[in-house]
């Protein structure tokens, strides 16, 4: 193979892995705004607390002697997924069941004040420097001439590819097939309707917040160890790209969220690969004004009919 | 309006002026720099340089029999946070800062103080703009950028002898600065750079920049910018089995890098101030700081050290803690501090440069370059 097709196979490893970093946070986003319609502006808060726990649930087990690398991501995704939901309740408790049928704005403005709070609150725990981790999971495939140019794909990276296809179909199922998925659509068809009916929907609600916190925190987790590094600030940016991948993909839509997470990290990887890695932004950011454009609702949402 | 405006503020100042004689036997130095935020180690190290002089000084009887206080403000290396901390100051009556310390807080900041009668001198900010606008009561005891982009393109020039070279920055005033100081003087000397790009600061992939510079056959890299991109690209670097040389400034040179990048960190270079702290001067100093669990080896421990030097040897001369008589005696008098010799050109630049060219170890030290 040539030079040319060796690199943009490499680019393209890079655009899917780093497009699928955004769709794991992205798929909690758009649950939460598909169900009750608000932007859970904390969820990038959320994510970043679960690499926290991750980061110091792995460090603790590791000084404490624990060698087995399988027991302790599993410990480690157990007590990162517990608190990181634990976070979503309260978060839901607290900025938006008092705000339940108050105006769409308002949840929304309480929802940036928990993100606000969540991140000075871990400045505040775990101070504001880089916290950085040694690589747990390292190695990988290559392939091509190592003369010409040579094509690596990391354990790591498959894993990230694999979670975040595990997570999407795993989500889609349960909102499809479940009886508490029902549940869920049946809210976010019509809330009071649904209440009427005998659901819970309170219940229904916090649930939604715990998985979309679930969620998050397994993104915390792989992303943690995929960089190595975690700050209070990763979630701000993490959960704005996040989001811009749920619009792109048509937010509500879960299979749209990674396609959207998808779309903007090829384009950020080909942009960086043929161009000055400086326009990466503008491109994407382009291409997502453009698509808008076009399809308002986003790639796979539905078109949003005004509740009368 | 403005008939009201002066006469508040001249009522201000009698007040201020009253209580400054009230006080006299203190006199406040502001730190302004990052307590919080991603680069608030370099805050640490401006703190424990002032913190070590104004203690030394006190424990030898303060200026004049004035002992000085240090108060810390906090701009977490923004802009916006900076001028807010720049007002913050004034309104407290506080007539001499050391700092800021990242240049893009210090460019703002610096105006607010020329304006308001504030001396100040930072220990750390290199961006040259900061002394370009014919500032009267604005010093440094660091030297420029330019000098030390000037020092590490000489180096790659002399003794690294890359054969292609690419050089990446962060968009920053700071990194991007450097980088084009590096640039254009290895373009100077008939050098070709394959690659001028930058990435984005916060960011957390680079494989797709990694992917590229393999391409290119890149085999050494010139960074402008801070340590936790630059030990993001090392450590995924290395998983990505591009082995190139690196370099950055002093911006890359703490040990977060090594512990952000392993051993991905282990010969870097990196130009940044002599190590003062091996300075003979400095040894009892060194001791002192040392015995209050703190560590004297950052970068702007001593030059900061030096700042409040500066503002005491000025004191003691003039006899006033006046900002611009101290300015004027400052600039034309060159004084032998903790850093050496400090001499001002007429814009409030060091006429001799401050930078060494290190390398940097995994276990987050660094040893001079011969």
């Amino acid at each position: 193979m040539t030079e040319t097709l060796l690199y943009l196979i490499q680019q393209l490893i890079n655009g899917l892995t780093i497009g699928s970093t955004y769709a794991l946070i992205a798929i909690g986003y758009t649950m939460v705004y598909g169900i009750i319609g608000m932007i859970n502006f904390a969820h990038g808060e959320i994510y970043m607390i679960g690499s926290y726990v991750t980061f110091i649930v792995i460090a603790g087990l590791v000084s404490m002697g624990m060698v087995s690398l399988p027991i302790i991501l599993v410990v480690a995704l157990i007590v990162a997924v517990v608190i990181a939901s634990t976070y979503g309740w309260t978060v839901e408790r607290v900025a938006y069941r008092p705000l339940r049928g108050s105006n769409r704005l308002i949840p929304l403005i309480s929802a940036i004040g928990m993100s606000i709070f969540l991140q000075n609150y871990v400045v505040l725990a775990q101070g504001s420097r880089d916290v950085a981790l040694p690589p747990q999971i390292s190695g990988g495939w290559t392939f091509g001439d190592p003369a010409v140019f040579e094509v690596s794909f990391s354990y790591m990276q498959a894993l990230i590819w694999i979670a975040t296809f595990v997570t999407m179909v795993a989500l889609t199922l349960f909102i499809s097939r479940s009886r508490m998925g029902r549940a869920c659509r049946a809210c976010s068809e019509d809330l009071g309707m649904t209440n009427l009916l005998g659901i819970d929907t309170n219940r229904t609600i916090a649930l939604t917040f715990i998985i979309g916190a679930a969620l998050a925190a397994v993104a915390g987790l792989l992303l943690g160890l995929y960089y190595g590094v975690v700050n209070p600030f990763v979630g701000f940016i993490a959960g704005l790209k996040a989001f811009t991948a749920a619009v792109l993909g048509g937010i509500g839509s879960i299979p749209g969220a990674v396609l959207g997470g998808l779309i903007l990290g090829v384009t950020e990887a080909l942009t960086s690969a043929y161009f000055p890695s400086e326009y990466k932004d503008v491109v994407s950011f382009s291409l997502l004004v453009l698509i808008l454009l076009f399809r308002p609702s986003g790639l796979l949402g539905k078109p949003e009919v005004e509740k009368v | 309006m403005k008939t009201i405006k002066t006469t508040l503020k001249a009522v201000a100042l009698a007040v201020m002026a009253t209580s400054t004689l009230a006080q006299a036997e203190t006199l406040k130095i502001g730190l302004a720099g990052p307590a919080t935020g991603p680069v608030a180690q370099y805050g640490d190290m401006q703190k424990i340089g002032v913190m070590a002089a104004i203690d030394d000084i006190n424990n030898a009887g303060g200026i004049n029999g004035m002992q000085l206080e240090g108060i810390i403000y906090d701009d977490a290396c923004d802009p916006k946070q900076a001028v807010a901390v720049a007002n913050k100051i004034v309104n407290d009556g506080v007539m001499h800062v050391v700092g800021h310390l990242c240049s893009s807080s210090t460019e703002p900041a610096s105006d607010i103080y020329e304006e308001e009668g504030v001396l100040m001198i930072t220990a750390a900010s290199t961006s040259p703009s900061i002394t370009e606008k014919g500032h009267q009561l604005i010093f440094r005891t660091i030297g420029l950028d330019s000098l030390q982009g000037t020092l590490a393109a000489q180096h790659i020039l002399n003794s690294v002898k890359p054969k292609t070279i690419a050089v990446i920055h962060d968009k920053q005033q700071y990194g991007e600065g450097l980088a084009t100081t590096v640039k254009s003087t290895l373009e100077a000397a008939g050098t070709e750079i394959v690659m001028f790009e930058g990435v984005t600061a916060g960011d957390k992939d680079f494989s797709a920049l990694i992917a590229k510079l393999k391409k290119e056959g890149i085999d050494f890299v010139y960074y402008g910018g801070y340590h936790p991109e630059l030990g993001l690209i090392l450590r995924q670097s290395r998983e990505k089995g591009f082995n190139a040389q690196f370099m950055g400034p002093e911006g890359i040179v703490n040990s977060d890098l090594a512990k952000i990048a392993g051993k991905a960190s282990e010969g870097v270079l990196a130009t940044a101030p002599k190590s003062f702290d091996q300075n003979p001067v400095n040894q009892a100093r060194v001791e002192r700081i040392k015995a209050k669990g703190e560590d004297p080896t950052g970068p702007f421990v001593f030059t900061a050290y030096a700042a409040v030097e500066l503002m005491q040897n000025a004191i003691n001369k003039t006899g006033s803690t006046d900002p611009e008589e101290m300015a004027e005696y400052i600039r034309a008098n060159p004084l032998e501090t903790a850093i050496g010799k400090v001499a001002y050109d007429k814009k409030g630049d060091l006429t001799e440069s401050t930078f060494q060219v290190f390398t940097l170890h995994q276990d987050g030290s660094k040893t001079p370059v011969k």
